[in-house]
């Protein structure tokens, strides 16, 4: 028993840390905050209307540059995602203005149809040298699988550090590539006095060197919503990088709801194989 | 203990007949049922059985992800985003291998910590640490191409890293390093041929692995397990049958390991792989920080401790063959501590001075962890050599020399004396299932 009471000291410790600590992270960096996302931690599952609203903020204002080549029509309509009709999607498809290159036809050509179901969601590039040349340079990432490429790196002092990941592995937490996209989105500002930014550039405080090539994408009221929620930009961002984590991990709903399962599974059989253990020993002194 | 005398009896014909032939049977019954296992193992040995059972499991998985996953430049990345999304439970399989490799390498980490604390590498289990250091060599190089294989910004660039190592030897004899270096790539850079061959090497070091367990599990039938008071099995109520003694606690060990396995596939898949690999391999993009997976980040911080000094001493254009040689040395020297320990006695318990050092070595694997995930500047590059020359210091100094100085604790004379105390020798009644049929 003696040696169980550093253990759970730790523990209580790792808890009491995690909470006050994301505080004392050393200053420099821009701190990113952690947005209450419904999908974050072990418990945490997609909001079906705000991944709704948030393709709408993709189809509207994100599509005109990015594409989600890893996503095809068809997951909009299947269960754990924005679950859209059938046939609002297969119109939604049909009138997609990125088009899918097909072919060859029984003449040898290449020809352009709209999409179907089963088709990728494609952005207006048809490849990254076109992008480029349209976009001064620049190229719009794909955005199917962002919000995992990116993460927000934390610099805590050595000794805050292992109590941080315990806290983060206690609560299940590894949305920080959703809550830099956020930061992303709304840490546009004008430069400061004595920053220099290069031409046709734009001053973002969470992008790594603050200088961005993609112009402010939010404003207040650019989209229109359907169901009441305020059109702010704070909304838009939330929303749209609710429906980038799931683009990103389509599978989330399901995989926790089944961890569930499988962690009740595995508990009830651990205390049931230890209670046979004990039984087992009972007559031996070990 | 490998030669305890057999109680397996066929008890039908056809049993008899087999056994005449092909024995298996009652190789099962003396090995895994019968054999005798020490009453006192406490939950740190059930990290044998964890790590087979894991073995296993990436066997498994890793079947089921080749054929789905296609080991080409063109298509290994988006094969994997169609196992995550469109296979049947895809993401899972998937996860439970990736995830599979920290735990592997977290079970292996805390199996060989337990060694070093209880001397299980002393005589007579010299061949069985070894034939553990083989295992974990092995265990390494599997990870290493198999975290090539999503073929993703850390997954090409770790392998330019680690394969960029060799061309250190070009410092030894001119070209020698470069040409070792195009031999491992397939080409002048890494590229689909060098991830064709990786994946390959992926698919076959497994069962490498799996041979190598075979005989490190013989090995430890033959010398018997070593056990936390580090005594040797000297009378029969010093140990209890394998079935059901160490099969029920393994058990216990093995779902209580799953329970944290599960628990990171499910809730964390992504926590202890890196951002950057979810971005397509892209030859002309180099990530700002080139971090490895998490066990080997103790390797990569002495591989990086070596800069252009060591501590005040000038390294010059050696730096870097430094660098791998320590990183190696850190493996292969572990092989050696059969006889760099000169204690008798095995187990930490009554050897009051090397149990400060093995807490000690611990810290310093930890902060040498610590250390390379961090950027190689400043201080973290002057801690990291510190702990570099600590590790060493423990296998070439200390272990030697703690053994020659240290006066160890009173021992008990044997694992049943050590359990039930002075005088208490025997078996309590109803303990019937106790081999004294040895």
């Amino acid at each position: 028993m003696k040696k169980r009471v550093p253990v759970t000291l730790l523990f209580a410790l790792a808890a009491v840390f995690a909470i006050t600590s994301v505080s004392a992270e050393e200053a420099g960096h821009p701190t990113i905050e952690r947005q209450p996302w419904s999908f974050s931690g072990f418990t945490g599952q997609f909001d079906r209307a705000q991944l709704q609203r948030g393709f709408q903020v993709y189809k509207e204002i994100c599509s005109n540059c990015h594409a989600l080549k890893h996503l095809d029509f068809r997951n909009l309509v299947q269960p754990g995602g924005p679950e859209f009709p059938e046939a609002a999607v297969k119109a939604l498809a049909k009138s997609w203005p990125n088009q899918i290159t097909d072919g060859p036809n029984d003449q040898g050509k290449m020809f352009e149809r709209p999409p179907l179901l089963s088709d990728p969601i494609l952005g207006p590039y048809k490849n990254d040298q076109e992008a480029r040349a349209a976009q001064n340079g620049a190229l719009p990432p794909d955005l199917s699988l962002v919000a995992r490429a990116r993460d927000v790196e934390r610099n805590p002092s050595w000794w805050i550090h292992p109590f941080l990941m315990l806290g983060d592995i206690a609560n299940g937490y590894q949305e920080g590539g959703a809550d830099y996209i956020y930061a992303l989105l709304t840490g546009f500002s004008d430069a400061p006095a004595d920053f220099k930014l290069v031409e046709g550039k734009f001053y973002n405080k969470v992008f790594p060197g603050h200088q961005i090539s993609m112009p402010p994408p939010l404003s207040d009221g650019a989209v229109a919503y359907q169901d009441g929620t305020p059109q702010t930009v704070d909304n838009y961002a939330h929303d749209v990088v609710a429906f980038l984590s799931w683009a990103a991990d389509p599978s989330l709903d399901t995989r926790k709801q089944i961890g569930w399962q499988v962690i009740l599974y595995l508990i009830v059989t651990t205390a049931l194989l230890y209670l046979g253990k004990k039984r087992i020993w009972a007559s031996i002194k070990h | 203990m490998g030669a305890h005398t057999s109680t397996y009896v066929p008890t039908t014909r056809w049993g008899k007949w087999f056994d005449e032939r092909l024995p298996i049977a009652r190789v099962v019954k003396n090995q895994f049922i019968d054999y005798p296992t020490p009453r006192n193992l406490n939950y740190l040995w059930t990290f044998g059985g964890i790590l087979t059972l894991i073995l296993v499991g990436q066997i498994v998985t890793g079947v089921i992800l080749a054929m789905h996953y296609q080991p080409s430049a063109t298509g290994a990345f988006d094969s994997i985003e169609k196992i995550r999304r469109d296979v049947n439970y895809g993401w899972m399989i998937r996860d439970f291998h990736s995830v599979g490799a920290s735990m592997f390498f977290l079970a292996v980490y805390i199996h060989i910590f337990r060694g070093f604390y209880y001397g299980s590498y002393k005589a007579p289990r010299e061949v069985l640490w070894i034939l553990g250091v083989l295992i974990m060599l092995l265990m390494m190089a599997t990870a290493f191409m198999g975290y090539t294989l999503p073929w993703g910004q850390m997954s090409f660039w770790g392998v330019t890293v680690i394969t960029n190592l060799f061309s250190a030897l070009d410092t030894i004899y001119n070209g020698l390093g470069t040409a070792i270096v195009e031999w491992l790539w397939g080409g002048y850079s890494v590229s689909g041929v060098t991830l064709n061959r990786f994946f390959s090497l992926h698919y076959l070091l497994p069962f490498v692995l799996t041979g190598v367990v075979g005989l490190h599990i013989w090995a430890l039938h033959i010398a018997g397990q070593n056990n936390p008071t580090g005594l040797d099995l000297k009378e029969p109520s010093d140990c209890v049958p394998m079935h059901p003694y160490a099969t029920s606690k393994d058990a216990v060990g093995i779902f209580a390991f799953l329970l944290l396995y599960a628990w990171f596939v499910f809730f964390l898949p992504d926590y202890l792989g890196h951002a950057d690999n979810y971005i397509e391999a892209n030859p002309l993009v180099t990530p700002p920080h080139i971090v490895p997976e998490w066990y080997f980040l103790p390797f990569y911080a002495m591989l990086r401790a070596f800069t252009s000094s060591f501590l005040g001493i000038p390294l010059g254009q050696y730096a870097k063959l430094c660098g791998v040689v320590a990183m190696f040395s850190a493996v292969i020297i572990i092989a050696f501590a059969p006889w760099l320990d000169t204690s008798r006695i095995r187990s930490s318990k009554y050897r009051p001075i090397f149990k400060w050092f093995f807490w000690f070595f611990v810290i310093t694997c930890v902060s040498l962890g610590y250390l390379g995930s961090k950027p190689a500047e400043g201080i973290y590059v002057t801690a990291a050599q510190i702990f570099t020359v600590c590790y060493f210091l423990f296998f070439l100094v200390i272990m030697p020399i703690v053994g020659l100085i240290e006066t160890p604790r009173a021992m008990p004379r044997s694992i049943t004396e050590a359990v039930l105390g002075k005088g208490g020798a025997g078996l309590p009644t109803g303990a019937t299932a106790a081999p004294e049929v040895r």
